[in-house]
C-alpha cells in the first residue's frame, strides 16, 4: 500500500529580507544575506519552498560584556576589550557570515558613550569587516533615540538590520532606517498581538514590510522556550494563511537567553552552556527562526552544521 | 468572508439612470467604491425596469471590467441575460442564480461549465419558498445532486438559503441560520454558502442594525460569503469583528484597519 502524505497548501508567504548591500547595491559589503521567503512551515520541505537557510550571526559588544560567563568569553580572549579586534576575530578565525554589534557602551549605566563616538566605531567596523551587520542600540529608549539615527547615518547605504523598534518607541528608528536604506528589528514581548500591531505601525510610516524582521522575544531551554515556540508558530501560521502584517522573518537572540540560564554558568560543567545554546537554537529553527544571534563559536559551528544537514538532506530527498 | 458588493443594481436610482443614459462613470465609480470598502466580487443586476436586460447586462459587464478584474456576479433569473453577461465577461464570473428546478438546472449548469463560472444555487423552486429547514435542505440536495451528476465542481457552488424579511417570516430566520450549517453536510467537498443579506431588513425601519446583527449570526453558523453593501461601515466592522472572534484573524489594536489593508 502506498503511503499518501497529507500536505497543506498555503496562500501566503513570509517576506524575504536582504541584509547587507554589496557594491552593486550601493554598499561596501562583500555579499548580502537573505532570510525568510518561506512558503511552508519550518522543515516541511514537501509542502512549499524554504528558499533561504537560517543564518547565524556572531554577537559582538562595543565594550567588554559584564555578564558573560567565563566559558563564552574564553574563546575570544583579550579581544573582547576591543570591538574591532573582536569582530575581525569572528570573521577571520570563526568564519562569521554576519555580525551583530550591540552598542551597550552607550547606555547611561554602562559607559554612556556619545552617539558620535559610536558612529565613528560603526564606520571603522564597516571598514575592518565586510560581512553584513546587525546593529543594536544600548537598550535605553531615550539614548537610543539619539544614538540610532547617528548610527543609521554612519552606515548609510549598507542595508544593515537595526533595532530594536518597540511599540512605545519606533518612530525615530523607522524614520532613520527609511532615510538611510536599512531594515528594522520590530521587537514585541512574546506577544503575537503586539507583534502584529507594531508591524502595522511601522508600515504606516512607509517602511515596506519587506524591510522588517520580527524579534518575537524568546526564552532559552527551560526558560519559556515552548511559549516562544508557540507564539512563533501562531504568527507563522497566520503569515502562511495570508496575513501580511505577520509575514516577517524572525530574529532570535539565542546567545543572550541561553547564557543567562543558570545551567550555562556551572563552572564544573563547562560544556553545558554550549549545549544549552545549541539546543535553544535548534529548537527555534524548528519554530521558524530565520536569523539567530549567538555567542559561543563552538555552539555556532554545531548549529551551522545542523542547518547544513537539515537543508541539504531534505533537498536531496525531495528531488528523488 | 467572500464579499459580493450589491450596489450595481438597476433598482437603485443612480444605476437605473446610468444604464438609461449609458453613463459609464457612475457605474465605474460605484464599482471602485465597493472594492475600496472590501468587496471581493461585484453583483451586476440591470433591474426589473430594464426593457432590454441582455443588452444592458453586456454593457454593465463591459463597463465594470474596464476598471477592475474582480469577479462579477451576473444577477438575473433569465438565462438569456446571464448568457449575455458571460459572453461579455473577461473577468471571472459567478452565475446568480439557479433555482432547484430541473429544467433550470439542466440549462444553467452546462452554461456554468462552458464558461468556467461559479454558480449560486437558491433553495427555491416552482412550488415556492420552502417553509422549513427540511424543505430547504431537500432543495439544496437537489442542486448539489444535479451538479455532481453533471460533473460541475461542488466547491464552485454557493448555496443561498434565501433570506426572508424579519417582518414577514420572523419564525423562519432561525431555520435559515441552521440551514447554513446543514448545507455543509450534503457533500464532501462541501458546497459554499452565501446569502443576499439586505432582504432580512426589507421594509423595516432599522435596516442597518438588522443587517449586521443577522450577518454576525450567520458568520457564526459558518457562512462563507454574502451579497451586501460594503459601504455600510458598521456592517463591515461587525463582520470583521465576528471573524476575529471566530479566530480567523489575529487580534491587534488596529485589527479593523489591518483587515482592510489585506
Amino acid at each position: 500500500m502506498v503511503l499518501q502524505l497529507m500536505t497543506e497548501r498555503w496562500t501566503g508567504e513570509v517576506s524575504a529580507v536582504t541584509i547587507g548591500a554589496a557594491a552593486k547595491d550601493g554598499g561596501t559589503r562583500a555579499y548580502s544575506i537573505k532570510i525568510g521567503g518561506e512558503k511552508s512551515l519550518p522543515c516541511l520541505f514537501k509542502e512549499g519552498t524554504l528558499p533561504n537557510k537560517p543564518q547565524v550571526a556572531f554577537e559582538v559588544f562595543d565594550v567588554a560584556p559584564n555578564d558573560w560567563p567565563n566559558e563564552v568569553l574564553k574563546p575570544y580572549g583579550k579581544s573582547v576589550n576591543d570591538p574591532l579586534e573582536w569582530a575581525q576575530m569572528c570573521v577571520q578565525d570563526f568564519k562569521a557570515r554576519s555580525l551583530c554589534i550591540r552598542l551597550l557602551g552607550a547606555h547611561p549605566d554602562f559607559g554612556n558613550k556619545s552617539s558620535e563616538e559610536e558612529a565613528q566605531l560603526i564606520k571603522k567596523l564597516l571598514e575592518k569587516v565586510s560581512v553584513p551587520l546587525i546593529i543594536l542600540g544600548s537598550g535605553d529608549d531615550a539614548k537610543d533615540n539619539l544614538l540610532l539615527p547617528a548610527i543609521s547615518e554612519a552606515a548609510k547605504g549598507e542595508c544593515c538590520l537595526i533595532g530594536p523598534a518597540v511599540q512605545d518607541n519606533y518612530k525615530t528608528i523607522v524614520a532613520a532606517a527609511l532615510a538611510d536604506g536599512h531594515c528594522v528589528i520590530a521587537e514585541s514581548p512574546i506577544d503575537v498581538n503586539i507583534a502584529k500591531q507594531l508591524n502595522i505601525l511601522i508600515s504606516d510610516m512607509g517602511l515596506p514590510l519587506e524591510r522588517v524582521v520580527i524579534n518575537p522575544t524568546i526564552g532559552a531551554l527551560g526558560y519559556g522556550l515552548e511559549y516562544a515556540y508557540s507564539i512563533m508558530e501562531r504568527a507563522r501560521l497566520a503569515a502562511l494563511s495570508g496575513d501580511k502584517t505577520l509575514a516577517s522573518p524572525f530574529i532570535c537572540f539565542v546567545g543572550q537567553e541561553a547564557w543567562r540560564a543558570k545551567e550555562s554558568k556551572i563552572e564544573t560543567l563547562p560544556e553545558q552552556g554550549i549545549i544549552w545554546e545549541v539546543l535553544t537554537a535548534t529548537a527555534l529553527i524548528q519554530a521558524g527562526a530565520d536569523l539567530l544571534i549567538m555567542r559561543h563559536p563552538k555552539a555556532i559551528e554545531k548549529v551551522n552544521r545542523y542547518i547544513d544537514n537539515l537543508m541539504t538532506n531534505d533537498r536531496t530527498q525531495s528531488s528523488k | 468572508m467572500f464579499i459580493i458588493g450589491e450596489l450595481i443594481n438597476g433598482m437603485y436610482a443612480n444605476i437605473a439612470r446610468a444604464i438609461k443614459e449609458r453613463d459609464k462613470s457612475e457605474v465605474q465609480k460605484c464599482a471602485l467604491e465597493q472594492i475600496e470598502n472590501g468587496a471581493d466580487a461585484l453583483d451586476i443586476n440591470c433591474g426589473a425596469a430594464s426593457k432590454q436586460p441582455h443588452i444592458d447586462m453586456s454593457w454593465l459587464v463591459e463597463t465594470v471590467q474596464e476598471v477592475t478584474d474582480k469577479p462579477l456576479s451576473l444577477d438575473s433569473s433569465k438565462i438569456q441575460v446571464i448568457e449575455a453577461g458571460l459572453k461579455a465577461a473577461k473577468n471571472k464570473t459567478i452565475i446568480n442564480s439557479v433555482t432547484a428546478d430541473s429544467e433550470k438546472l439542466d440549462n444553467i449548469i452546462p452554461l456554468a461549465k462552458e464558461y468556467n463560472s461559479q454558480l449560486i444555487g437558491i433553495t427555491i423552486s416552482k412550488k415556492g419558498i420552502p417553509q422549513n429547514k427540511d424543505q430547504r435542505l431537500e432543495l439544496a440536495a437537489t442542486i448539489v445532486g444535479a451538479c455532481i451528476e453533471k460533473s460541475f465542481p461542488v466547491d464552485s457552488l454557493f448555496l443561498d438559503p434565501i433570506v426572508l424579511p424579519v417582518n414577514v417570516a420572523q419564525a423562519q430566520l432561525k431555520d435559515i441560520l441552521e440551514s447554513i450549517r446543514d448545507f455543509k453536510i450534503i457533500s464532501d467537498p462541501p458546497p459554499k454558502t452565501t446569502l443576499g443579506l439586505s432582504n432580512v431588513s426589507q421594509g423595516t425601519n432599522a435596516r442597518s442594525l438588522i443587517n449586521r446583527t443577522f450577518l454576525v449570526m450567520a458568520v457564526a453558523y459558518g457562512l462563507d460569503s454574502a451579497i451586501l453593501d460594503p459601504k455600510d461601515k458598521e456592517l463591515m466592522d461587525a463582520l470583521i469583528t465576528a471573524e476575529l472572534i471566530l479566530n480567523k484573524n489575529i487580534y491587534c489594536e488596529s485589527y479593523l484597519n489591518a483587515y482592510r489593508r489585506k
